[in-house]
């Protein structure tokens, strides 16, 4: 049986947010804006909460790789009832480059130096929808995977995952340790309500930096530019076919 | 109302409340509730004694659903923050530079803010000085002790799908008593509405009487910046009845950006008039359109403030609790400034309740402390004498000639005698009451948004960032559900679907093809408050949603 469960947290841009793009097109505008836990992240801390309520496993604890704000993030998977935290502290230009091969490394050392047998994370996250970070971590640490789980059920030494693809479901039995990317319908998770936050105010969070843990930040991909999506244009309607093949040819298309 | 414990989806869930103390409460976690919490800690340290003080805020970060011009008079915030400078408060210095349509005071030694960015550096200088900040929690209901003072709220319950039953994840909003509590929710907080009632204190003041004020954030050519500067306007494109005006300031803060918007008065009389449409028209006026041609909205979001000044200040305080800031009302219309009223009453009230919340011996007459001592210390303070020199200025515009009435009276009385004239106006009543029916108006022709300068609705409320948990039951109530249809649309031809700056009202057909239905889209909500003060028919009532929903404003 599994003891012990790191659970990634990340720190996104709110999902109803407008995004803008910063005038010099490095990136968007985040100062200011309002963040909140990754939705997928969310379900993952929600699915190791239930786990230890079922006394499956013994311990959960949260983790998440960025700036001072992220133990916000960190504080709110304590209220959801992780049992401790770990804050990788990432910030400046190495927090502009963070992507989900450096996050692996950071999470698959941590894995090792916690003795975790469990890693829960959100199948993606939504400001830039990579879905590596859980693939990665597995490949590093050598251990099986089960993403885009729907439902999760831990057996003797493995753990049955229910995973959703573009067919339908996929039942797979994998042995743990393991990776599992939680994906939307696996479960609901809890609010995090205020006496929750006030007693997680009293939980640990451990403050860890990359070089700690042996880990190079420096990325292998550079971002030139940034830009908006192109501005719709208005439709175009048409009476006949004919019309519709005259129009085509005129633009170049047939 | 379907009561819940006739309810069988309610049968067998925990109802118990999880119920913590603190010193004091504080409500709402804007200008005032934060100068408040401020003081406090600020003279617990000086006197080196203990006082756990809890603010909540409905707002998912502190400042995210703060929306003002502004123009800020400093004085309330050098008060508080002597240092302010070497603790890096982002307001920015400005210099004045009035156009001939400008007609307010000058505004020299003010600052151009964004009131979110301060109001979130504040509450920063809050948490340092050890008050607890729960953004994200709202508070829901006000609890009594058997005596009948305010014995502290209760946040409200979560996980309650839209048709009203327990979710898998419902849980039980938790209580915080305190030994007195402090209202702060800004301009017609739900709270306060029910305090009215209870302590019976609107008994010798007029009802207030308020304005919808629409903003937006534009970043702009940086040919057409002129940091610092102060544009306003009165008039078109209302007609001389209908009392409003416009802002547009150049922030100084490094990049071309300008806030501005449209206020118009509640009082308004034809229910044909949409505010949004107002303020979309107004932009298209050459002066304000040449700012804007080649640059971006980035930001839109609204507001309902008071205007009622002197005459509609309640009674302040009552056993167990005290109102601060814009809740009871304290903006000097003319000046169209009330943070730095708000802040100073926050810190009065700070003082005031301090020496009683310390005292070695609780005593008091009833279970929550009454501090009368905080309405005494605020009639002799500045934020009183400023509200009585300007109170008949609004008043003043109820009259034949209407703003010019209004301006000839301000000229003659204000700038010459500063107020103080023996007699004080009245109001007009209240501002629900002032709709004329729908067939003694003509429907007002609005131009279609160009995409450029002016806007819909829709894209408008996106970009307030605002959203809602969706299965949630709607948190705009009303009264009786009949009423919408046989009175709001029957006489006044639905005017909440026009002064709703969010889009939330909708009259649609029903789905059997007979008549129409009123639609409720909550989510699109953006707190402003109008449609309670508002509705002709007072049905709609405006309780808060659950905590971290609302408007996710940067810096307005």
């Amino acid at each position: 049986m599994p003891g012990r469960v790191l659970v990634g947290v990340k720190r996104v841009i709110d999902y109803a947010v407008k995004i803008r793009v910063k005038p010099d097109n490095s990136g968007v505008v985040t100062d200011g804006v309002k963040h909140s836990m990754n939705p997928f992240c969310e379900i993952a801390v929600e699915e190791a909460v239930k786990l230890k309520e079922k006394k499956l496993i013994k311990e959960v604890v949260a983790v998440s790789c960025g700036p001072q704000q992220s133990q916000e993030t960190i504080r709110t998977a304590l209220a959801m009832g992780a049992d401790r935290g770990i804050h990788v502290e990432v910030s400046g230009k190495d927090y502009e480059n963070l992507g989900p091969l450096q996050v692996s490394k950071i999470l698959a050392a941590l894995a090792k130096k916690e003795e975790a047998q469990l890693i829960i994370l959100g199948k993606q996250a939504i400001d830039d929808d990579c879905n590596q970070t859980g693939q990665m971590t597995a490949a590093l640490l050598d251990w099986p995977q089960g993403t885009f789980a729907s439902e999760v059920s831990l057996e003797e030494n493995q753990i049955k995952v229910v995973r959703e693809i573009d067919g339908g479901l996929e039942t797979i039995r994998i042995n743990t340790p393991a990776v599992l990317t939680a994906d939307l319908r696996l479960n609901t998770p809890r609010y995090a309500t205020l006496p929750n936050i006030m007693k997680a105010k009293k939980k640990k969070i451990a403050n860890v930096k990359p070089a700690d843990l042996g880990v190079d930040l420096t990325s292998r991909l550079e971002v030139l530019r940034v830009d908006e999506p192109p501005q719709r244009e208005a439709g175009m309607k048409v009476e006949t076919v004919e019309d519709l093949v005259g129009k085509l040819k005129d633009a170049g298309k047939v | 109302i379907h009561p819940r414990d006739k309810d069988s989806r309610w049968e067998g869930i925990e109802m118990e409340r999880f119920a913590d103390e603190a010193d004091v409460v504080i409500v709402g976690g804007g200008p005032a509730g934060l100068s408040a919490a401020i003081r406090l800690k600020q003279l617990a340290n000086e006197q080196e004694k203990e006082l756990r003080v809890c603010l909540v805020e409905k707002a998912p970060q502190i400042g995210a659903h703060t929306l003002s011009g502004a123009c800020l008079e400093p004085s309330a915030l050098f008060e508080l923050f002597p240092d302010w400078k070497e603790r890096g408060a982002s307001i920015s210095i400005y210099v004045m530079t009035p156009k001939h349509q400008d007609t307010s005071p000058l505004n020299h030694g003010n600052y151009i803010v964004r009131l979110g960015n301060l109001v979130r550096w504040l509450g920063e200088q809050a948490e340092e000085l050890g008050v607890e900040l729960y953004p994200g929690y709202a508070a829901a209901e006000v609890l009594f002790h058997e005596d009948g003072s305010v014995k502290g709220i209760a946040t409200n319950d979560v996980g309650i799908a839209k048709d009203g039953s327990p979710k898998d994840v419902f849980e039980r909003g938790m209580e915080l008593h305190a030994k007195v509590t402090l209202f702060g929710e800004g301009c017609h907080g739900h709270l306060a509405k029910q305090l009215y009632k209870q302590f019976n204190l609107r008994e010798n003041c007029e009802p207030q009487t308020y304005a919808i004020g629409l903003k937006e954030l534009w970043m702009i050519d940086e040919k057409k910046w002129r940091p610092g500067r102060t544009e306003h306007s009165v008039g078109w494109p209302l007609d001389r009845h209908t009392y409003g005006g416009s802002f547009l300031y150049h922030l100084n803060e490094g990049e071309p950006l300008v806030a501005l918007g449209f206020v118009i008065g509640l009082d308004y009389s034809n229910p044909y008039l949409s505010p949004f449409r107002e303020f979309q028209r107004w932009k298209h006026h050459p002066f304000i359109a040449s700012t804007l041609e080649g640059g971006q909205r980035i930001a839109y979001g609204a507001r309902a403030l008071n205007e009622g000044g002197y005459q509609s200040i309640p009674k302040l305080t009552f056993p167990g609790g005290l109102l601060i800031g814009c809740s009871p009302g304290f903006m000097n219309v003319p000046k169209i400034k009330g943070t730095h009223t708000a802040m100073k009453s926050g810190m009065l009230a700070a003082e005031a309740i301090f020496p009683k919340v310390t005292a070695e011996s609780l005593d008091s007459e009833t279970a929550g402390l009454h501090v009368p001592e905080y309405s005494e210390s605020l009639k002799s303070s500045s934020v009183w004498k400023e509200l009585y020199a300007v109170r008949n200025i609004r008043p003043s515009f109820h009259n034949y000639f209407g703003l010019y009435g209004g301006m000839v009276y301000t000229g003659i009385f204000y700038w010459m005698l500063r107020g103080k004239e023996p007699w004080t106006l009245k109001h007009k009543g209240i501002d629900a009451n002032q709709l004329k029916p729908a067939k003694d108006c003509k429907p007002i022709e609005y131009p279609k948004p160009d995409g450029k300068i002016s806007f819909d609705l829709l894209s408008s409320v996106a970009l307030s960032g605002t959203n809602h948990e969706g299965d949630q039951p709607p948190h705009l109530t009303l009264k009786d559900d009949s009423i919408p249809v046989a009175r709001n649309l029957a006489i006044y031809d639905g005017p909440e679907q026009r002064f709703c700056p969010a889009g939330v009202y909708e009259y649609v057909p029903m789905e059997t093809g007979d008549g129409m239905r009123l639609q409720i889209n909550a989510q699109n909500c953006v707190h402003c408050k109008t449609c309670d003060i508002k509705d002709p028919s007072q049905n709609i009532n405006w309780v808060v949603p659950e905590g971290g929903g609302g408007p996710a404003y940067n810096g307005m």
